[in-house]
């Protein structure tokens, strides 16, 4: 009785027509596909150029207010702070891309491991361990990793990237176990294929949307915490211009030279936003039920 | 002058038809049977009478409520004519529920909205509203709250909210089809008695004939939105003008034709269940005890040769589908075995080899759950050969997906099309066709026909009877719905609580049913052909 010629059923992202269509009409996620493209084009531009050079420290230029030739202004040490925040983008993106890559490699398999062999004691072995590491946020985490190997960005990347796979292990193992009761899996298994097989064909490919979705939604997070350890002095470490660290040397200036501030926090809220709406936009473009509702 | 009286109703939602005048009416006391396949409008005819219309739905002609037109009613007037002039049951009791509120509240809060009745009236008149129902209060205090009760006690605490403030028109989408047979001939008799009772118009809205030829006094047929043949029940049986009436006439009782003298000659066994046993653990009560099973299929017997088409029948909890993921062995059972073609296929402790699992193959119930919407038919259906040592690789791999698909009546270019290319009935015939690929000798056909309109649900039985004269494979046809059974099957088996109570021939268990049980189900099934046979006697007495 499900069966109705009037209005076709559709299930799946994949095969749906107009999704682009639908995306454009989606304001908040063209605002959101936007900043995060002005943030990457910057990052990769400065690999080539910046306009000033971010090392060079030129001590009569300091504490310049914004300018035609300054166009953020210049820090304590006469340095460009638009060139620096350029150079800072590519810190950021770097390590948020590093460890969400971390907590997707590492989360997926253990979420689709559990959920495989849901109810064993496998399973509880994974999903407690993965409440256990959920329970420390990632500052905590990147203090007892600095407590023990130092300070550094390959350092903020690895705590970040723990913070992640339980993020992504809960999420995959959660929606593996409803895909698992489908009739198509139980086809699967009746054609012999094991539960390593089935993950890989018939599970991952159906929760890549929500991956993706979370993916993004991580990504931001990981910038925040990027910039939140630099500002305690855990992460990027000093030539090497980083968000947090510039908001932290913008601190004792806060009076003399607001400007200091003002562009690494901005830059800082935009790309938030920016990825943030982005993955807004896309869970919703995803999912069918949401969009019809609007 | 009729209760409701629909003229001329032609209904579109963004420019697109979806009923084209539309003309119904029903009196009181009486009951009007509209009956359709899926997308034939009934269901949104009933909601244009509601005026519960989805957005950008626009409709013209008229719809008159006790000689009121409901096209002049504004939200308001509606909304005060919804649930005290109008009332609605629905299909599925499981979620046309508010779980965190008891039934009591549930019946009361209609009361509350229409009536300026206090909180106890209103709770004294949901009692008297459930008692009509049958649901006892020593039984069902008001207090229950719906996980406490089955789908038919939900259906009727449904029906109970809806009748409460005595409507003039009750309409009934679908009442009984996620019933099982027994609990649908009690709903039935108890809307039948509301009916008599309380001088309401019923429209009960259905895709089984049997049904209404049982229950309604006028019958309405619809397709693609217009109302094809309407009349009174018998003489529109009688007289069947329109083409479509008499296909779905047929469709309904259609009887495959099967060459079952083969079965005889074939006599070697391909599935031997004997004594196998399948307990689900309960949870824990205490530390110390060890926790108890449910034991849901207890010591099942039983055998299916060659060619030969077995049906399993029973109500839902008998134990049917987790006797059905043994044979698969999908689970594993606690006792007993399972022989395929003589080798051991499952027993407690063990499942299968992969070589084993080539024997059988399954067919599921829902069309649409049942691929992966992200692979090509194709790679859906070539998937069983993985079970094969060597499966067959370019053209010849090719050209067996190609017989495949022609063997259930599809083309060789649809192995290139996406699983949402095609309708429910296409579906189905692509998981026959995933089904046969690797010639399996049994295919479970887990209520493979149970989703579908009857025509479809014609032309699938067709097919299946065909592929198994000519490829020799058995079926374990498990269904809850007794006609088809009867149409298709050779030998049938009655399932209750975990335990095969009756098997035998088919003809033979259904002209003469030895199990109280069975007499049971079937003296609850509706007959088309019986319960029109009722009528005209009783109207040559009346």
């Amino acid at each position: 009785m499900s069966e109705s010629p009037v209005v076709p059923k559709q299930n799946d992202a994949a095969t749906r027509p107009g999704l682009i269509r639908v995306a454009l009409q989606s304001p908040s996620f063209m605002i959101g596909i936007v900043l995060t493209l002005c943030f990457t084009l910057a990052a990769l531009v400065s690999f080539v150029w910046t306009p000033f050079d971010v090392t060079q420290l030129v001590i009569s230029d300091k504490l310049k207010t914004p300018s035609g030739l300054h166009w953020f202004g210049t820090d304590n040490f006469g340095r460009d702070i638009f060139s620096m925040v350029m150079v800072g983008a590519r810190t950021s993106i770097a390590v948020a891309l590093i460890a969400v890559s971390i907590g997707i490699c590492a989360g997926v398999p253990l979420g689709l491991l559990a959920a495989a062999r849901h109810g064993s004691l496998l399973d509880e072995v994974i999903m407690r361990t993965n409440d256990l590491v959920f329970a420390f946020p990632a500052l905590l985490m990147a203090i007892m990793i600095t407590a023990v190997f130092g300070p550094g960005a390959i350092n903020a990347i690895i705590a970040i990237g723990i913070f992640n796979i339980p993020v992504f292990a809960r999420l995959a193992r959660g929606a593996a176990l409803s895909l698992w009761t489908r009739d198509y899996v139980l086809a699967a298994r009746v054609s012999g294929k094991g539960p390593a097989r089935i993950s890989a064909e018939h599970i991952l490919p159906n929760i890549t949307n929500l991956l993706i979705v979370q993916g993004t939604i991580q990504f931001s997070l990981g910038i925040l915490a990027e910039a939140g350890l630099a500002y305690v002095g855990l992460g990027t470490q000093p030539p090497l211009p980083s968000w947090g660290r510039m908001l932290s040397d913008a601190q004792t200036m806060i009076y003399i030279a607001p400007h200091m501030a003002i562009f690494p926090g901005l830059a800082i809220v935009f790309t938030v936003l920016g990825l943030n709406l982005m993955g807004d936009g896309m869970r919703d473009i995803f999912d069918p039920k949401l969009r019809r509702a609007r | 002058m009729a209760l409701l009286e629909i003229d001329k109703l032609s209904l579109s939602i963004r420019d697109i038809p979806i009923l084209r005048d539309v003309n119904l009416s029903v009196e009181a006391g009486q009951v009007l049977g509209v009956v359709g396949e899926s997308g034939s409008g009934k269901s949104i005819t009933a909601m244009a009478i509601m005026q519960l219309l989805p957005v950008g739905a626009q409709w013209t002609g008229s719809v008159r409520l006790d000689g009121r037109g409901l096209e002049d009613c504004s939200e308001k007037d509606m909304c005060g004519l919804r649930g005290n002039d109008i009332g609605m049951v629905f299909q599925e009791p499981m979620t046309a529920l508010n779980p965190v509120q008891t039934i009591g509240e549930q019946v009361a809060e209609t009361i509350l909205v229409h009536t300026g009745k206090s909180r106890r009236e209103a709770l004294q008149l949901a009692r008297q509203a459930l008692n009509r129902v049958d649901l006892p209060e020593e039984q069902f205090p008001l207090d229950r709250y719906p996980h406490d009760l089955s789908g038919g006690q939900r259906q009727r605490v449904v029906i109970a909210m809806a009748i409460a403030l005595r409507p003039k028109l009750l309409i009934a989408d679908e009442p009984t089809t996620a019933l099982d047979v027994t609990t649908q001939a009690q709903i039935l008799k108890l809307l039948k008695g509301l009916v008599e009772q309380d001088g309401m118009g019923l429209i009960l809205i259905t895709h089984d004939l049997a049904v209404v030829a049982e229950m309604a006094d006028h019958i309405a047929i619809m397709k693609d939105g217009e109302v094809v043949e309407a009349g009174e029940t018998l003489d529109l049986f009688r007289r069947m003008e329109h083409p479509y009436t008499k296909a779905l006439f047929k469709a309904s009782s259609h009887i495959p034709v099967r060459n079952a003298a083969h079965v005889a000659e074939r006599g070697q066994s391909v599935l031997e269940v004997s004594k196998v046993v399948r307990d689900y653990p309960l949870p824990r009560r205490s530390l110390f005890k060890a926790p108890g099973h449910f034991r849901a299929v207890d010591h099942v017997t039983l055998s299916i040769n060659r060619g030969e088409n077995v049906g399993l029948v029973g109500e839902s909890g008998c134990g049917k589908s987790t006797l059905t993921r043994a044979i698969l062995a999908l689970d594993s059972v606690q006792g007993g075995e399972i022989r395929l073609d003589g080798s051991l296929f499952s027993t407690r402790g063990s499942g299968p080899d992969r070589d084993m699992r080539r024997h059988v193959q399954v067919v599921f119930q829902d069309p649409y759950s049942s691929f992966n919407p992200r692979h090509r038919v194709g790679r859906l259906i070539s998937e069983p050969f993985f079970l094969l040592d060597n499966p067959p690789v370019g053209e010849e791999r090719q050209r067996r997906i190609d017989t495949a698909l022609e063997n259930v009546g599809l083309e060789a270019a649809d192995a290139q099309k996406y699983i949402h290319e095609f309708s429910g009935g296409q579906r189905q015939r692509i998981a026959i066709a995933r089904a046969l690929i690797i010639e399996p000798s049994l295919i479970v056909l887990d209520e493979a026909v149970s989703a579908l309109d009857v025509s479809i649900r014609a032309q699938i039985l067709d097919l299946l009877a065909e592929l198994s004269d000519r490829l020799a494979i058995s079926y374990l046809f498990i269904s809850h719905d007794l006609s088809v059974v009867r149409a298709i099957t050779d030998r049938v088996l009655v399932m209750k609580s975990g335990q095969i109570v009756e098997e035998g021939p088919t003809e033979e268990v259904f002209l003469n049913p030895r199990h109280s049980y069975t007499r049971e189900l079937l003296a609850a099934t509706p007959i088309l052909d019986e319960a029109l046979k009722a009528r005209e006697a009783r109207a040559q007495t009346g």
